[in-house]
Order: structure tokens, then C-alpha cells, then sequence
């Protein structure tokens, strides 16, 4: 395997996508990452020196909204699927203190 | 002391555009509705949701761009900025990172130091966050996103800046542009202008920057000023202790007068941006842009220089009044009505600013029309009023824009030129104070104006002073 | 009449000539759920009420005229990652396990237009992570076809329930192979249509510049006829296209004279079951007889569109599933200690491996000093298939091929093997990658009594060409349906 990840890159992959990892999915995911990287190596193969990345693929382009007042208040629908709300709005742990 | 240190500084202003709705959705950006009444399943990230760009928001990154000199991005594309906290309710904030808006502009700054150019890096177009707010004592913070969404301009200065005065004048000719845009009305107690202060510090004479920090949280003039001054010392003891400065964000306290670090083992500030697979790129037509370029303002500059020549007003007030295109439209509008523009210039320059600043507000809030100013100056060129009365009707009209003709009508504040009716009051007024009378008589003059007084007091004020002085002297 | 074995389009067709009502129809399928979902697993939610209300109204709609439509009153399941108002949408993940919309995705919303009865919502693999439906939350979806192979992935429910006739038809979504494989395993047809057709609103994103809505269902008509009513130019969805030719039912026609159709030899070498490849020459040959040219011809970059797309998909989910916090909906960890612990903690628990193994690889390949080599890469890979693709059909008007090396694994067969799962999506990826629309159609039983499905792939917005002979190829094939059924 070409590709070794690390305690650290997999604690810190941790932090950027809030995942909290088991010893024994920290070692899965070390093992699995370094496959999946090694097979998308085989990228490497290919010459795309001028190639320009290709995010969309449709030339669709300056799809816009007019400026006007559309939304109505939707407060409730909006609140109705959460965890925790308090007059009116979204419960979280502190944030600042 | 041995060694001079300058500070280098550089500007993220990011500045909350004027739209009716927000940056990717419907929802209004109006200020002050109860917590998530502006909210819909796009500006809450709820799942499935799409973002559609507001055309408003283009034009107004493109006037910018236009106004601070800059190239505008024939392509360009937003990206997601992926980072998590409550306020950004998808956990990527979609900004611009690759293809920015605008680069490489300029504007000119003027101190006592003299005139200089600040560079802009560049300037992109992001949505604002939420709000959260936090309950004293408890556990917990509440989150409101009326204002997730609503459109930002962020415009990245170069780090040309070396003083506070620098700063203050720059973001004060942003401020000055941005509103002759119409673009944002840029108050930066309201949060509609906000300054991040990147800043440094080296030995002068040397052509390396320092080590930077970037200063949040800073909610006024008065409170970059100070932060500068507190950025500048700490960096500089840390120097002189032989210590490092830390490349890192800070939050200034304006109370405690101090800054502190915002770091977290959690915040990794590896924001991983990447085009945003839901929205399309931007082409800036020729067609566009000619629209916009035509659709500039006249700037205040090129203003200063017309009323030099067209208006016989003094310098100062031309300064004061193109201060704010605000007020600037108001003096053009109630000339055009045919008010003399010295008398137009009087009313802002004394009853305005006056006014203004007892009830601490912007010229931006000025609300009565240059219809009614018209009309006011018109009632008491034709002395229908005196300028005691007119005082009075000005103050209701700057608190109602009332119309001045309507309201002297309805409350009967017309002023008295019935000589009959003059006369006998002023009879009235001499009968009444023989002391006065007697005084003026021995040769005291001023005893007069107490007896002007009087009249007027008699007449409820609606009385033509100079007549009233004139019928004294003469019975007298 | 066996009411559960008519297509949509026929099942339409005698609700309209009152020959059968909504309610016959919709209180069928209900029986025949009641009757084989303990095996088969196809739903997350049926929504017996809701649809028993919808058949009453919607026949109210039909007796007086309103909706005359050919689609009107045949019920249909919905893959679970399209939100339905008032109706739980899990993406079959703990997540999402209370998540109840107050929006619907434009997708179903343009059925329910057309008059459509909405049965439930159909299981897949979570947040349309794999290739077996067995990444379910909430259990592994059987094959109707063989209860120990899985239905495939992730559009799973969806296919299965079709098969299985627990609905007439069924919406499932496409971002790798996800409707047509399946469609593949459960000998249906699904198609995935050209990307921007079917607005992405309210459809629970995995990678956005992936995803694509589309039919699994009976027949080519049905499959026609599902792709006029779910199209649309949608202003909410910033990637949809407005297109004019929709009209996809007039390509129903039982003629390929002239049509050039490009055989990759890449999508037939190492790899692909011998029983496969022989049931879809075989179909290739059928299409020849009926008048069209085959060519073989090299597309190459076959191998490449896995690691592209794997590359590209991790990245966006990894974006896409960020919002998925505990604070505005879904599951929260019932004991944390502050933000960071609510996040990672609601986030660990909430989300099963595979979505979680996606994520990890997505951050990582993002992350400062990766995003050129693996990110952009890819992206330029994504940009040499789609030139491939391009000089293809400067050649033909479609490509055909297989839809998976093999028929239907067994169940527990692939989990175990990730990059042995993801090579199952080698014929399907580049589809996606392109941006073409791709269909899947029976064309074979193998020695195990399951299904092979025949992948046909047009050119973008040239649907009415796989359409034509897809359709051309299914009248000479006859009747499919499984052993007991024929």
C-alpha cells in the first residue's frame, strides 16, 4: 500500500468532518482511505497537462433570481423538525462565554 | 526604545448589500422581524434545498468593483467555504474564493499626511450568517437566521495602510462611494459595514512584513482606532521580549480595552473550498456591464466640483452636504423646485444637523421631502410665516414630513399682516408695560425687545417681528 | 384481469374507460405489500392512509374531467431521498430517522400534478451510499427475484418494489448507477436521464453534479411516459435545463433502421460475467436484425471514471452532508459536552459506516494541499471522459452495453470489500460523469434465475434515441417477468 495514513491525518480529518471515530473505525478507516487513495492514484496515469477541471458539465451558465420578496413566514415549518427550540428559535450548546 | 516600528495594515470590509431579498432565495432582508419569520427551507439548509443567485446582488459587486477602479471577472463562480458553527446553518457558507467578482483595484485616501492609494486585492460576493444569541447564565445559545443569507460584499484591501488615520479614511471613502451606489447604506453600529484589521508590524526601513493577526468584532471608528493602538503595542512587546507574534484571528473586547485569541484545537481553518455544484457560473456580458456602467452615480468628487460652479454656496457646506448622497439628492431635488440654494443649504446646514445629531441619527435617516422643503422656503419667502414659526413647522416636518402648507393652514400659524389687529395688540403691549415704556423713552434702546417680545407672546408668535418693531417705534 | 400486473400506462389507461378505479388499484398494491413487504423490505414508510385519501380525490379529479392525464390515478413509491411534505424522508439513515419535510421535492410535486398516488417511501442504500441497499438504516431490501441476492443500489426499494408489485412505478435517483443498476438486478426498467432534466429541489443531495432523478418501472412506455411528467425547467434548481424536446413518448416507435449503435470493447473485457456479456450481444444482436449498424469501438478511460468519480462524489457529500448537525433537524446525541462533542457526536452516531468511510475520504481529498492532486484531477479526468463520450457520438447514436459485470450478488457479499463494490459501477459511473442519459433494460436470465440488464447510453438531451431502441429491442424481446409470474 503506496498510501499510509496516519493517527494524526485520520484525527485530523476527524475535525474537519466532525466524526468521532472508534479505535477499531480509526484503523478501518486508516486501512480504507489508503486504498481508496492508492486506486485514485491510478489518476496519476493520465496526462491532463491544459486540461481545463470540469465542475459543470453543460456551458449553463447566469441563472438568476429577480430581486423580490417571495418568502413568506414560514417560522413554524421551519422549527418543526428540530431538536431543541426556544421562543422561536434553534437550541444549541454555548457558543460564547 | 531603541528600535521605530511601522504597522502595516490591511482591510476585510465586508458590507451587507441593500437587496429586498437575499443573496440565494426569496426570504426579505428586512431588519427587526421576530427571530426566523425570514427564513425559508433555503436560508435554514434544510435538506434538498437549492440556492438561486439574486441578479440585484451581481449588479451591486460589479458597481463596486466599478467605483474602486477595479477588473471585473468576465467568469466567475462561487465557491463553499466548509467550516462548522450554529449561524451557518448548511456548514459551508458559499463565497467566492477562485474567481472573485472584482481584483486588482484602487482608491484614493486623503489624511493630514497627505493623499495616497489604497490597493483592493478583491471583491467577492458571500452570504451573511445568523444570528445566535446568548442567554446570561444559561447553557445554551439560541440561533435566529432572519439574516442567514442576506448578501455580503467582502472587499479585500491590500496592505497599504500604516496608520489608523489611514484606515479611518479609507473605510470612510468606501463608506462615501458605496452609498452614492445606493449599494448598502453601510452603518457599521447596525452591522451593515463590518472591518476585519489585519495587521503587523516591522523595524522601519524593512521590506519584509511581519507576522499578521486579524482582528474581529469591531463595531465602530472609535473601536478600530483603539484596537489598532492595542494591536500595535502588543505585537511590539512581543518583540522587544524576543517573542514571536502568532499568525492567528483575535477578538477585540472594546470594553476591556484588549484583544484575545480565538483559537480552538476544534477550528482547523482548513476550509476546504471547492465550486459550488448548485450554482452556475457567471458570465459578465458587455451588455451587463454597459447597463452598469451607465447606471453610475456622479460620485461625490465630480459633485463638489459641479456645485463649486453651479451654486453660490460656501465651500463647507458643499463639503457637509455631499457628505451624504442622501442629502445631497435632497439639496438638488428642492432646488430643482425652484428654492434658492442658499436658503436650501441654511435648512440642512443648521435645522438639519441640529436635528440630526439631537436625535443621533445619519443624514442616510433624513425623511422629509424636498417637496415639502420647497414648500417651506417658498412660505417664508413670501413672509406667510415668520422664521420662528418656520422653525417649528421645520421641526414637524423633519419628524412627520408633514406637508408645511397643509399644517401653518390647519393650525392657523399663518403669520398676522392685518396692521388693524397688529396695532391694537401692540397698544395692548404698551398700556400693559409702562416701566418699558419709560426706559425706551430715557433712551434705553434694548428696551424694545422686551416690548417685541411681548407682542409676539401676544400674537402666539404668528407675528412679522420686523412689523411689529416698526408699529412700536412709530406709537412710541 | 390481474390488476397488478398491468403496466402504469395500461392501469391508466382502464381507470379512464372505468374499467377499474383508483381505489381498486391503490387498495391492491396495499394487499400485496401487506402480502410480500415482510420479505422484501422495499419500504421505509407506506402511507396507507395518506393514499387511500389520495385515491378518492384523485378519482374525484378524473370522473370531472381535471386530470386526464396518462399517469393519473396509478399509485407510485418514492425513493426516500426526496423530501414529501407531511411524509417522513429518512434517506434511510438514523440521521434523518424523524425528519418530516414541510416541502416537497418539484420531482414528485409534477407527479402529483399528473395525478399520482403516493404509496410510500421505498428504502436505498443511506443517503444513496452503495450499491445493495444494504447500508439501510433500516434493513436490507431483498431481491424479489431471489431473497438471499441483494435488489442492488441504491435505488434498491425502489427497483424491488416494482418488481415485486408493490407499485406500478417508482422515482429512484441516479448519481453512480443507482437507478439503473438495480433496475438491472430486479429485471425493470429505470433510466437516468440527462443531467438538469429533472429538477434537483427538494431531492437530498449526495453529489450534487451526480444526482439525477429518474424513472424505474414495467416497460419502455411506462418509462417514456414518466419521463414527460417528471421533466421540467425548474427556477429552483439553478443546474436545470430548459429543454423543448420532452416529448419522450413519440420516440416509442418499433424501428432502429439506420440507428448507429457503438459497442465499447472496454465495457466487455476482464471482469464481466460470461452468462452477462452473452445475454447482451445477444440483445446488440437483435437490434442489428431490426435494422441497425453495430461498431465496435474503443471509448477507453473506462478505468479511470471509478477513482474520478470516487474522487468527485466523496468531495461533494462530504460538503453536502455537513448541514446534517443535530441542531435544525434529525437526530442529536442525547449527551455531549459543548458544540464541538454535540457535532461529532451527532454526527458519529447518525451516520453508518459506509457514509462515514465517503465522508472521511471527501475531507481529506478538499483538504489544504490535496484539493490539486486529488480534487482537480479528478475534475480533469471528468473532462477527458466527457471529450471521449463527445468524439463517441460524434460516431453513433448510442452506446450499448451492460449495466454491471454481474447479475444480482448475494447479500452479505459485497460490504465486506469496498473497492470490490465501487468496481461493480464501472459500466454506469462514466454516465454520470458526463452527464448522459443511460438506460437499463431486461435482455436476459442467467443460470440463476436472475435478471441482466442491457445498458443503452444516448447523448446528452438525446433520450428519444435510447428511447427508440430501447423500445424497438423490448417489442422483439416479448414479455419479461420472473419464473412464477410467466
Amino acid at each position: 500500500m503506496a498510501n499510509i495514513i496516519s493517527d494524526e491525518t485520520i484525527e485530523y480529518v476527524g475535525i474537519l468532518a466532525k466524526l468521532e471515530l472508534s479505535d477499531e473505525e480509526k484503523e478501518a478507516a486508516k486501512r480504507d482511505m489508503g486504498r481508496m487513495l492508492d486506486y485514485i492514484d491510478k489518476l496519476g496515469e493520465l496526462d491532463t497537462a491544459g486540461v481545463e477541471p470540469m465542475s459543470h458539465i453543460f456551458p449553463v451558465q447566469n441563472v438568476f433570481r429577480e430581486d423580490v420578496v417571495t418568502g413568506t413566514d414560514c417560522r413554524e415549518a421551519i422549527l418543526k423538525n428540530a431538536p431543541r427550540q426556544k421562543d422561536g428559535m434553534f437550541v444549541v450548546p454555548k457558543t460564547f462565554d | 526604545m531603541g528600535k521605530q516600528y511601522e504597522t502595516v495594515i490591511g482591510l476585510e470590509v465586508h458590507v451587507e448589500l441593500a437587496t429586498k431579498t437575499k443573496i440565494f432565495c426569496g426570504c426579505s432582508t428586512e431588519f427587526g422581524g421576530a427571530p426566523n419569520t425570514h427564513t425559508c427551507p433555503v436560508c435554514t439548509g434544510m435538506p434538498g434545498s437549492l440556492p438561486v443567485l439574486n441578479k440585484q446582488v451581481l449588479a451591486y459587486a460589479v458597481a463596486v468593483g466599478l467605483a474602486t477602479d477595479c477588473k471585473i471577472t468576465r467568469y466567475c463562480k462561487f465557491d463553499r467555504k466548509n467550516y462548522f458553527y450554529p449561524d451557518n446553518p448548511q456548514n459551508y457558507q458559499i463565497s467566492q474564493l477562485y474567481l472573485p467578482i472584482c481584483r486588482d483595484g484602487k482608491v484614493e485616501i486623503e489624511t493630514e499626511s497627505g493623499k495616497k492609494f489604497v490597493g483592493i486585492h478583491e471583491i467577492h460576493m458571500e452570504e451573511d450568517a445568523g444570528k445566535m444569541i446568548h442567554d446570561e447564565g444559561s447553557d445554551y445559545s439560541l440561533v435566529d437566521y432572519n439574516r442567514s443569507g442576506v448578501p455580503l460584499i467582502e472587499i479585500v484591501s491590500e496592505p497599504d495602510m500604516r496608520s489608523a488615520e489611514e484606515v479611518i479614511a479609507y473605510l470612510e471613502k468606501l463608506r462615501m462611494l458605496i452609498q452614492y451606489l445606493g449599494a448598502s447604506d453601510c452603518k457599521m453600529q447596525e452591522g451593515s459595514m463590518r472591518a476585519d484589521v489585519n495587521l503587523s508590524v516591522r523595524e522601519v526601513g524593512s521590506l519584509e512584513y511581519g507576522t499578521r493577526t486579524e482582528m474581529k468584532n469591531l463595531n465602530s471608528f472609535s473601536a478600530i482606532t483603539r484596537a489598532i493602538a492595542g494591536e500595535k503595542a502588543r505585537q511590539i512587546d512581543l518583540l522587544e521580549a524576543g517573542e514571536k507574534v502568532v499568525q492567528e484571528t483575535r477578538r477585540w473586547d472594546d470594553n476591556a480595552g484588549k484583544s484575545y485569541a480565538m483559537r480552538s484545537k476544534e477550528d482547523a481553518q482548513d476550509y476546504r473550498y471547492f465550486p459550488d455544484p448548485d450554482l452556475v457560473p457567471i458570465v459578465v456580458t458587455e451588455e451587463f456591464l454597459a447597463d452598469i456602467k451607465a447606471k453610475q452615480p456622479e460620485f461625490r468628487e465630480d459633485k463638489i466640483a459641479r456645485y463649486k460652479e453651479e451654486f453660490d454656496i460656501p465651500e463647507y457646506d458643499i463639503d457637509i452636504i455631499t457628505g451624504s448622497k442622501h442629502m445631497a439628492d435632497i439639496f438638488e431635488e428642492t432646488v430643482a423646485l425652484g428654492a434658492q440654494p442658499k436658503k436650501v443649504s441654511n435648512w440642512l446646514m443648521v435645522e438639519t444637523l441640529r436635528l440630526l445629531k439631537e436625535n443621533n441619527m445619519d443624514p442616510e435617516d433624513i425623511r422629509f421631502s424636498p417637496k415639502h422643503l420647497a414648500g417651506l422656503i417658498k412660505l417664508t419667502d413670501a413672509k406667510a410665516i415668520n422664521s420662528t414659526v418656520a422653525k417649528e413647522v421645520f421641526e414637524e416636518m423633519f419628524k412627520n414630513d408633514i406637508d408645511p402648507e397643509n399644517y401653518v393652514e390647519e393650525k392657523g400659524l399663518k403669520t398676522v399682516s392685518d396692521e388693524g389687529a397688529l396695532r391694537k395688540t401692540v397698544e395692548e403691549v404698551i398700556a400693559n408695560n409702562p416701566q418699558s415704556v419709560e426706559d425706551y423713552r430715557n433712551g434705553k434702546e434694548k428696551a424694545i425687545g422686551f416690548l417685541v417680545g411681548q407682542t409676539m407672546k401676544a400674537m402666539k408668535g404668528k407675528a412679522d417681528p420686523g412689523m411689529v418693531n416698526q408699529l412700536l417705534k412709530e406709537l412710541l | 384481469m390481474n390488476i397488478l400486473n398491468m403496466t402504469a400506462v395500461s392501469l391508466a389507461a382502464a381507470i379512464k374507460n372505468k374499467e377499474v378505479t383508483v381505489m381498486d388499484a391503490t387498495k391492491a398494491v396495499l394487499k400485496q405489500i401487506e402480502k410480500t413487504e415482510s420479505t422484501y423490505n422495499c419500504y421505509v414508510t407506506v402511507d396507507k392512509d395518506g393514499a387511500l385519501k389520495q385515491a378518492q380525490e384523485i378519482q374525484g379529479k378524473i370522473d370531472s374531467g381535471e386530470l386526464t392525464g396518462p399517469l393519473a390515478g396509478v399509485p407510485v413509491a418514492i425513493k426516500d431521498n426526496m423530501c414529501t411534505e407531511g411524509l417522513l424522508t429518512t434517506c434511510s439513515s438514523k440521521m434523518l430517522g424523524n425528519f418530516v419535510p414541510t416541502y416537497s421535492s418539484q420531482a414528485v410535486i409534477n407527479l402529483q400534478r399528473a395525478g399520482a398516488v403516493i404509496i410510500g417511501k421505498t428504502n436505498m442504500d443511506e443517503f444513496a451510499m452503495g450499491s445493495t441497499t444494504e447500508t439501510s438504516a433500516f434493513g436490507v431490501t431483498k431481491n424479489p427475484w431471489n431473497q438471499e441476492h441483494v435488489p442492488g443500489g441504491s435505488s434498491g426499494g425502489s427497483a424491488a418494489a416494482v418488481a415485486a408489485e408493490e407499485c406500478y412505478y417508482a422515482l429512484g435517483s441516479d448519481t453512480g448507477g443507482s437507478i439503473r443498476q438495480p433496475a438491472s438486478f430486479c429485471g425493470v426498467v429505470g433510466m437516468k436521464p440527462t443531467y438538469g432534466s429533472v429538477s434537483r429541489y427538494g431531492l437530498i443531495a449526495y453529489a450534487s453534479s451526480l444526482d439525477q432523478i429518474g424513472p424505474l418501472c414495467k416497460d419502455v412506455t411506462d418509462c417514456a411516459t414518466i419521463m414527460e411528467v417528471i421533466t421540467s425547467h425548474d427556477q429552483k434548481d439553478s443546474t436545470s435545463v430548459q429543454r423543448e424536446d420532452t416529448d419522450f413518448t413519440s420516440a416509442l416507435v418499433d424501428d432502429v433502421k439506420g440507428m448507429k449503435i457503438g459497442i465499447p470493447r472496454d465495457y466487455f473485457g476482464e471482469g464481466l460475467d460470461s452468462e452477462v456479456k452473452e445475454a447482451v450481444l445477444k440483445a446488440a444482436e437483435v437490434l442489428r436484425e431490426k435494422g441497425a449498424t453495430l461498431e465496435e469501438f474503443d471509448l477507453s478511460l473506462a478505468d479511470y471514471a471509478i477513482p474520478a468519480y470516487y474522487t468527485i462524489a466523496a468531495a461533494e457529500a462530504s460538503s453536502n452532508l455537513e448541514r446534517f448537525d443535530g441542531i435544525k433537524y434529525g437526530y442529536r446525541t442525547e449527551s455531549y459536552k459543548g458544540l464541538h462533542n454535540m457535532y461529532k457526536k451527532s454526527r458519529s452516531e447518525g451516520f453508518g459506516a459506509e457514509v462515514k468511510r465517503r465522508i472521511m475520504l471527501g475531507s481529506f481529498v478538499l483538504s489544504s494541499g490535496y484539493y490539486d492532486a486529488y480534487y482537480l484531477k479528478a475534475l480533469r479526468v471528468k473532462a477527458l471522459i466527457k471529450n471521449a463520450f463527445d468524439e463517441a457520438f460524434a460516431k453513433y447514436d448510442v452506446i450499448l452495453g451492460p449495466v454491471a459485470p454481474t447479475t444480482a450478488p448475494k447479500l452479505g457479499e459485497s460490504l465486506s470489500d469496498p473497492i470490490k463494490m465501487y468496481l461493480g459501477d464501472i459500466y454506469t459511473i462514466s454516465v454520470n460523469l458526463a452527464g448522459l442519459p443511460g438506460m437499463s433494460v431486461p435482455c436476459g436470465i442467467d443460470s440463476k434465475g436472475l435478471p441482466i440488464g442491457l445498458q443503452l447510453i444516448g447523448d446528452c438531451f438525446k433520450e428519444k434515441n435510447i428511447i427508440r431502441a430501447a423500445y424497438t429491442y423490448e417489442k422483439a424481446r416479448g414479455a419479461f417477468g420472473r419464473k412464477e409470474e410467466n
